[in-house]
């Protein structure tokens, strides 16, 4: 996926815990969890719906780097990234 | 119609989702009510046949109001009052007030009151005035006597009625509703307050241990075992876990937990996490996030608003330190949980850094006193200190 695509998936995650938001209007350098009012549960269901529609587990330890959405779009890139690197290693 | 809260004195019957003749089995759905805080499936808690719907969708009954008949086996035939939901497992003596009120119609105390049709919380007035209910006049659904109603026949004050559930004000009938049962509980209930410090050290290791082998979507949160550690607990100390009513203290058959769970756009609801003592910690986490999302998609279902024991809120990461929570009546204790937060923590003489949560008690003292309090934190704080066990 591109980081467009990626962008897409994390608003459709975002969306879905919080249907009450306008996607365009997240600040994509602020805070999720305070700019949005969302908490641990759904933050946890949003890690879930980026698994189901990526592949990417991101462990727990890496949470914070989810902080924002720029950062949550460029962690999943590198996290991509890495991913097909290793497995051209492997293969 | 069944009381889905102790503030609730009627119910909009939105939908039947059986028919006259239909088989129904003990916990199908039956009906969707609109209460003032949340729409709310209704589930029978006998198996048998629907013999009839009394009444219609659209239409706004008084708690207590039969809404349907039902054919039961052990009736032979013969229609029994019905889809109101009994409790699954009820305290000995279920209390008026707790939702557990089975959904014959309420007026059933006297003879010569057969035929009134009076809310619990009218009742509960009407006692606390001195109002003879004989001589009250219902300006409720089908001439229901209405707390108002009674309130104006005893000279007092009557507050302005609340808002109707539509969607676009039921933020504001939720408000009105929660503030009438925290007054109603500050009003009645004489708290008494307890907090201590819990180490989370070993519990959080042992979370990020354990969630290294899990899957993404099988992942446990901190709120799973502050939960577990609760249930716990409590059902160590009966004294913490029912209702008081009618003068008395009535323990709990099991302990089922209110979790009180944040709208989106404001609002409280703490619908119950039933037998929770009894649930390993996955069932605890599938049961959270299934009563969450259902809680904020308006789908929770009339057994889990009827019953529970104990309220526990929990604030979460994003929340304050500390929380001093209000008692949801007739229940007689709530335990809060203030976010986890690194703290400097004293140990064998040297001082670390170390995550802490603030666990408080907020119980009632008619029903226990603060040595049982602390005790029950005590097992709470002993109980995180062993997460493996949970």
């Amino acid at each position: 996926m591109n980081e467009q695509q990626l962008h897409d998936v994390v608003i459709r995650a975002l969306s879905e815990v919080a249907p009450d938001i306008d996607p365009a209007g997240i600040d994509p350098g602020t805070d999720l969890a305070e700019q949005l009012d969302i908490d641990s549960m759904d933050f946890l269901n949003i890690v879930v719906a980026v698994h189901e529609q990526t592949g990417i587990e991101i462990p727990e330890r890496d949470y914070p780097k989810l902080s924002t959405l720029e950062d949550a779009v460029a962690y999943l890139l590198a996290a991509q990234q890495q991913g097909a690197d290793a497995e051209a290693r492997e293969g | 119609m069944p009381t889905l809260g102790a503030d609730m004195e009627s119910g909009t019957l939105l939908e039947w989702r059986v028919k006259p003749g239909d088989a129904v089995k003990r916990g199908d759905i039956v009906a969707v009510v609109d209460t003032s805080k949340a729409e709310i499936e209704v589930e029978i808690f006998e198996d048998g046949v629907i013999d009839e719907l009394l009444v219609s969708e659209g239409t706004r009954v008084p708690v207590g109001t039969v809404l349907a008949t039902l054919r039961t086996g052990a009736a032979d035939g013969a229609p029994a009052p019905s889809p109101a939901p009994a409790p699954p497992s009820p305290a000995p003596a279920p209390p008026p007030e707790p939702a557990v009120t089975p959904p014959v119609a309420a007026p059933q105390r006297a003879p010569e009151e057969r035929r009134l049709r009076v809310s619990p919380v009218a009742r509960r007035a009407a006692e606390q005035l001195g109002v003879d209910l004989a001589a009250v006049a219902g300006s409720g659904p089908d001439g229901a006597i209405t707390k108002a109603d009674i309130e104006r026949a005893a000279g007092a004050p009557t507050p302005a009625a609340a808002p109707a559930a539509e969607p676009g004000e039921r933020a504001g009938a939720m408000r009105l509703a929660i503030g009438a049962l925290m007054a109603r509980s500050k009003r009645e209930i004489p708290h008494y307050y307890l907090q201590t410090q819990i180490d989370m050290s070993r519990a959080l290791a042992w979370l990020q241990e354990e969630n290294l082998r899990r899957s993404v979507a099988d992942r446990l949160l901190p709120s799973a075992l502050l939960l577990s550690a609760v249930a716990r607990a409590v059902a160590a100390m009966p004294a913490m876990n029912g209702f008081w009513v009618d003068g008395a203290f009535r323990a709990a058959g099991g302990v089922h937990l209110g979790v009180a769970i944040s709208l989106r756009g404001g609002g409280l609801i703490a619908p119950a996490l039933h037998d929770a003592d009894r649930k390993s910690l996955d069932e605890l986490m599938s049961g959270l996030r299934d009563l969450v999302t259902r809680a904020r998609a308006g789908r929770l279902r009339s057994s889990e608003m009827s019953d529970p024991t104990i309220t526990v809120t929990n604030l979460g990461e994003q929340g304050a330190e500390l929380v001093h929570g209000v008692i949801y009546p007739p229940q007689v204790a709530l335990v809060g949980f203030g976010g986890i937060r690194e703290r400097p923590w004293a140990a064998d003489g040297m001082i670390g850094a170390r995550p802490v949560v603030i666990a408080t008690l907020a119980a009632d003292h008619r029903a226990s006193d603060g040595h049982a309090g602390s005790r029950l934190l005590k097992l709470i704080d002993n109980r995180l200190q062993e997460p493996q066990e949970l």
